[in-house]
């Protein structure tokens, strides 16, 4: 057997180390500050549709393990340096999700995610897309913008705000989508999304979707002009999701009841809920400065470096093989 | 009844939607950064043969479909019905015009098949990958010809055409090749 060996080749190891000084050096140059936060943690996102790997410690001399989670991303740490006055940073750093493995996910990757004082998810898009221009080589132009509803309704024919719970169906199964028994709209969307407006994603370069449904604002704010969409974004390269990015939500207390939502969902669907970061919601209300903050999948980046198709290949050890 | 939850989607499984048998020939993990996980199939229709693309939510769970795949012998055929049977338990099977659609010009009786099963009966026959048969009609060529360039109908004991090359005679027996139709050698 072979499975010794690293997956990806020495050539695109080499790719990866240059990949990371390019970044640094990016952000060195516009002065944000690289930081180191802790991996492991006593509490966890409860986010539903993300679920952490679990970790353990003993103190000494002690036989009894206190739960921990590794990390499904640096966010909680990062807004509590930038709530302490650390100004702009940015992070490098593995988080680790569990249930995700596939042609694009490894259940532990590779994350670059930065913050941006007194940055809206506007100006943020500008600066992302920046980099990518830089780090992808054949990407000279920039990304084309787009609103998610105006996706939506060009490749489903559907109004995202107004359309009927059963349009959706209908379309979905038209799409060969599998309805489930119970199905919330916003799953739905999701599907269609995904099914209609990924393989036209597929064809473009850089595509930066922004203004997503409140129902999918995660941890940004509601827009103020028009409250049924949220200050979010994503950038798509090649149809591959690359980075996501919030105008940050800053209010403790909308920030809480998200999360006790979340852990709802996790109930309803059988799921354990998960220990809200307290020391995070604290520092949310000592204030969070104003900012936006994004997300990069930076092995993704790497696949679309090297014009590979499974993230197996820029991975010197990918799950199969730890 | 048996059930299969999205995660143990792989390639060969096979399940039951709107009532027919499925098998996956590929499974694709899709979970958006910020999004609910999903899991797009491609599969064929047991019965038809087509091949279809569906999305399943993930945790989502299918009725395994009751298919077994099993060598049987093939005995006889009635004209309406083909007639296998189980060489271990003696156990007879009849299959249908349209499981035994592909394999029916090549097969003969006393061969083994491959069958697919679906509740008991016979879904699709399939014929050995290679089968030797004796010749019914050629032309009679041209002697002293062992190029084999260009080839000759020959009509097999099953009533399949295949080419063969000039120098095959009547009654000879040859090895053909089922999956492609063609001519392998002289048996």
């Amino acid at each position: 057997m072979n499975s010794w060996r690293p997956s990806a080749s020495i050539k695109v190891l080499q790719e990866r180390a240059s990949l990371l000084s390019e970044i640094r050096h990016f952000f060195a140059h516009r002065d944000v500050l690289e930081v180191e936060t802790p991996v492991v943690s006593s509490s966890a996102n409860p986010d539903a549709a993300i679920n952490p790997m679990l970790s353990g410690f003993c103190s000494p001399g002690s036989h009894r393990s206190q739960a921990l989670y590794l990390q499904t991303s640096p966010e909680f740490p990062m807004k509590r340096l930038l709530a302490a006055g650390s100004g702009s940073i940015f992070q490098i750093c593995h988080a680790f999700r569990n249930g995700e493995c596939g042609r694009l996910h490894n259940p532990e990757f590779t994350l670059l995610e930065w913050y941006r004082i007194d940055y809206d998810h506007l100006q943020l898009m500008d600066e992302v897309d920046a980099l990518l221009m830089q780090l992808l080589h054949d990407s000279s132009s920039a990304a084309a913008r787009h609103r998610y509803a105006d996706l939506f309704l060009t490749h489903t024919g559907l109004d995202l705000f107004t359309a009927e719970y059963v349009q959706l169906c209908e379309k979905a199964e038209a799409v060969g989508v599998v309805i489930p028994e119970s199905v919330q709209t916003e799953w739905l969307i999701e599907v269609l999304f995904e099914l209609c407006v990924g393989p036209w994603l597929q064809q473009q370069k850089g595509v930066i979707v922004y203004d997503y449904p409140a129902a999918q604002a995660s941890l940004s704010q509601l827009s103020a002009l028009d409250p049924r969409v949220a200050e979010r974004f994503e950038y798509f390269f090649e149809g591959v999701e690359l980075a996501n990015g919030f105008h940050e939500l800053a209010d403790a207390d909308e920030q809480r009841r998200r999360f006790e939502a979340e852990n709802l969902k996790r109930q309803r669907a059988g799921d354990e809920q998960l220990p809200l970061d307290e020391h995070f919601l604290q520092a949310l209300e000592h204030g969070l400065p104003d900012c936006s903050g994004v997300a990069l999948g930076v092995d993704r980046l790497l696949m679309l470096r090297c014009g590979v198709d499974q993230i197996q290949e820029v991975l010197a050890f990918p799950f199969e093989r730890t | 009844m048996a059930t299969y939850n999205t995660n143990e989607f792989r390639s060969g499984l096979k399940f039951m939607l709107d009532n027919d048998p499925y098998s996956i020939i590929e499974n694709e993990f899709v979970k958006p950064g910020k999004g609910q996980a999903f899991s797009r199939v491609k599969i064929r229709n047991l019965k038809t043969g087509r091949v279809i693309e569906k999305t399943f939510k993930s945790g989502e769970s299918v009725e395994a479909a009751d298919v077994l795949e099993t060598t049987l012998q093939y005995l006889y055929t009635d004209g309406e019905f083909w007639h296998f049977m189980d060489p271990q338990s003696f156990e007879q099977y009849a299959a249908g015009e349209a499981a035994i659609a592909d394999a029916i010009k090549w097969i003969k009786e006393q061969d083994d098949c491959n069958v697919t099963l679906w509740n008991g009966n016979p879904l699709i026959v399939e014929a050995p990958n290679f089968v030797t048969l004796r010749i019914t009609d050629t032309d009679p060529g041209l002697k002293g010809d062992t190029s084999g360039g260009g080839g000759k109908p020959a009509t097999l004991e099953t009533g399949a055409v295949i080419r063969v090359p000039l120098f095959v005679q009547i009654d000879e027996v040859v090895k053909v090749d089922t999956r492609s139709g063609e001519y392998v050698s002289r048996a």
